[in-house]
């Protein structure tokens, strides 16, 4: 079992003739990833191969999804473009869609997710986020297929790189991964921690959640709560940021500790609050899993 | 991006917040000058990115334009927190009765933006937030309506403004709000917002924050940027579109992922040692953001050593390597490095790094262990 993706979504991308959209369509697709269509404004009738598959094109997302039913969308295009698409993609009725495109501003997003929640059933994942991947079924954005490995974990974060170390120290000790999830690290998102923990805890495969979080804002505040509250399950935290210097943007747009807020000390006395145990180094978090799972 | 107090509150000006008449001066002459076609009685404010100036003696009143030179060649060239002052701003004086606190600003848990006042204004706002929390009035804005006229009523109402300057406070909320929604921005504050003696509303200092993922859009304000008061290197990495923040450490810190790199700085420190930077090369490692990123961190005379750490993901940890090798071919420097690889292809890496004869580690932990005793400790 896993969340929000498997090996029947059928994927719909946005910007798949570009150099990094036909580059990770064919990483997809080569995993498994049941992608389905293409669009790009303008090259509508042109088709992208890869291997064995070929992948129609279109002018826009609603004639993707009239010809190919597509559920689930991926969008990698150029920040400008990409609230156009958000918004089209919407609006052609896919009810789950993951934008990757870093650098949207902050005020098109608060209109982004006003719109998105006037919606029913319409989930929004990022964006500036580093896509999702469910182990051996699918994958959506940027995660390496080869890290990942099925099994009893979720994985959930803010952050790309570090995610994907986590989840390589899980797959070297041998526990794998429900589904591994990044909400990407804009102060304004379409999911947010919560909403993921709340999935997890509702995946009956899932038996332990990894939550990677960092500086800025206050999601893992809310988390930390929202664990105390409902979550049954075992979760192991890790908090990037300790010594980032305050007022500054530390990458992301939303990692920045303004004022008395956002500091991962802060954050890191909540989730201990809860009951989290939050690692010290990320060279730890694997371990403390496999000790809490008796491994 | 932040914007000078002059060009925020002409920003706002632009949109219809009173501000009093005054401009800029870098020379004392000038500043006489500016004065005089003032009326002579005036306030000279040192115009730096940084709190506190008032504290640190960068804003005086000045009675005759005189009196004005003398001031701001006391202010022009006086270190504020680190940031030279070289210019002032020349504003009338006012006649104040009341501050009031007004701002907008992005609330990022409720995803709105959102009405920030407070009655007792002209203070620090973070503090009047811990210590008398009540004072604080928050009123959010749907994106779709904008302000409308029952919320400035509210808050007016809730700081116990009279109801004849209810309407001037309407309107001040209602441009306020309009230039931040023009201008990208991420916070646009009036601290204070005056009355004066015969009622009268005015904006005597601003803040404003714009959102560098909108300034694409927004030329007029990219034009307002102060290079001079960016780090040198910091700017040439802006250019080279690399994420570089430079620290007071001496561990120069190159990694791929804007939360790994904050990890890496993270475990720096937790080992007794100190960051000189943070960096983040973004995705793959190829030898010529390696270099360029490499000639950032060496360009800081503190730093005495260098870790690297990449994930290599979808680009193969061979392919890094060869980068980093590539790179140090290009950069001339004796300067111990340590570099920490892992991830697709990393022994590959790895092995490709040991016959450069570079110093590799396998673990985070590791890495930064060998790059602190290299640095020899904290800084």
């Amino acid at each position: 079992m896993s969340i929000l993706l498997n090996k029947e979504s059928k994927v719909v991308i946005s910007g798949i003739t570009g150099r990094e959209g036909s580059f990770h369509a064919r990483q997809m697709i080569e995993y498994g990833t049941n992608v389905v269509a293409g669009v790009t404004p303008g090259k509508g009738g042109q088709i992208l191969e890869a291997g064995d598959v070929t992948v129609p094109v279109f002018n826009s997302v609603r004639e993707a999804v009239e010809a190919t039913g597509a559920d689930t969308s991926m969008i990698i295009v150029p920040a400008r473009f990409a609230v156009d698409a958000i918004y089209e993609t919407v609006d052609a009725g896919v009810p789950f869609v993951v934008c990757l495109s870093e650098y949207i501003p902050v005020l098109d997003m608060i209109a982004v997710r006003n719109y998105i929640d006037s919606k029913d059933g319409v989930r929004l994942l990022g964006p500036n986020c580093p896509g999702l991947l469910t182990p051996g079924e699918a994958k959506l954005g940027f995660i390496p297929g080869s890290i990942a490995m099925s099994g009893p974990v979720g994985v959930v974060s803010k952050s790309g790189t570090l995610t994907y170390e986590v989840i390589d120290a899980l797959t070297r000790l041998g526990i794998g991964q429900t589904t591994c999830i990044g909400i990407g690290g804009d102060p304004i998102n379409g999911t947010d921690f919560i909403d993921v923990l709340e999935m997890f805890e509702n995946d009956p495969d899932t038996e332990h959640i990894v939550m990677i979080g960092e500086i800025g804002g206050n999601a893992e505040e809310q988390a930390a709560e929202y664990i105390k509250a409902h979550v049954t399950k075992p979760v192991t935290s890790f908090i990037a940021g300790r010594t980032a210097p305050p007022g500054r943007r530390m990458g992301h747009a939303g990692a920045i500790v303004e004022g008395s807020s956002g500091s991962a000390e802060g954050k890191i006395e909540a989730l201990r609050a809860a009951g989290v145990p939050v690692a010290d180094n990320p060279d730890d978090i694997a371990k403390i899993v496999a000790e809490r799972m008796g491994k | 991006m932040n914007l000078h107090e002059y060009q925020a509150k002409r920003t706002f000006a632009k949109y219809g917040v009173p501000i009093p008449d005054g401009d800029v001066a870098y020379t004392a002459n000038e500043a006489r000058e500016n004065a005089k076609k003032l009326g002579g009685k005036v306030v000279v404010k040192a115009q730096v990115h940084i709190g506190g100036r008032g504290k640190a003696g960068g804003v005086k009143l000045a009675n005759t334009p005189e009196e004005a030179a003398e001031a701001a060649a006391k202010i022009l060239g006086m270190d504020i927190k680190g940031f030279t002052v070289n210019k002032v701003l020349i504003d009338e004086q006012s006649a104040i009765d009341k501050e009031i606190y007004l701002a907008v600003l992005i609330d990022r848990a409720a995803r709105r933006s959102m009405i920030m006042a407070s009655a007792a204004g002209g203070m620090d706002i973070e503090a009047v937030a811990k210590e008398t929390p009540e004072k604080i009035i928050k009123v959010h804005v749907d994106p779709a309506l904008g302000v409308k006229g029952y919320q400035s009523t509210y808050i007016a109402s809730r700081m116990g403004l009279p109801r004849e300057q209810w309407k001037q406070f309407h309107n001040i909320v209602t441009n306020l709000y309009a230039s931040f929604v023009n201008s990208d921005a991420s916070l646009a504050e009036v601290n204070p917002l005056i009355v004066t003696d015969d009622g009268m509303l005015m904006a005597v200092d601003g803040k404003m924050s714009i959102d560098d993922n909108a300034l694409y859009r927004q030329p007029e304000l990219e034009a307002m940027r102060d290079l001079s008061e960016e780090p040198e290197a910091e700017k040439q990495a802006r250019a080279a579109g690399i994420n570089f923040i430079q620290l007071d450490g001496n561990i120069g810190c190159m990694v791929n992922g804007a939360g790994l790199a904050m990890t890496t700085m993270d475990v720096v420190n937790l080992f007794g040692g100190s960051p000189a930077n943070f960096l983040d090369i973004g995705g793959g490692a190829k030898a010529e953001s390696v270099a360029t990123a490499l000639k950032l961190i060496l360009s800081d005379p503190k730093v005495k050593a260098v870790l690297i750490n990449i994930f290599g993901g979808i680009t193969r940890g061979d392919e890094v390597a060869q980068g980093i090798v590539d790179a140090l071919a290009m950069v001339d420097t004796d300067i111990p490095m340590v570099v920490r690889l892992a991830g697709t292809n990393a022994k590959e890496g790895l092995a490709i790094l040991a016959d450069a004869e570079m110093e590799t580690a396998v673990t985070l932990s590791d890495a930064a262990q060998k790059a602190v005793a290299i640095a020899g400790g904290a800084a």
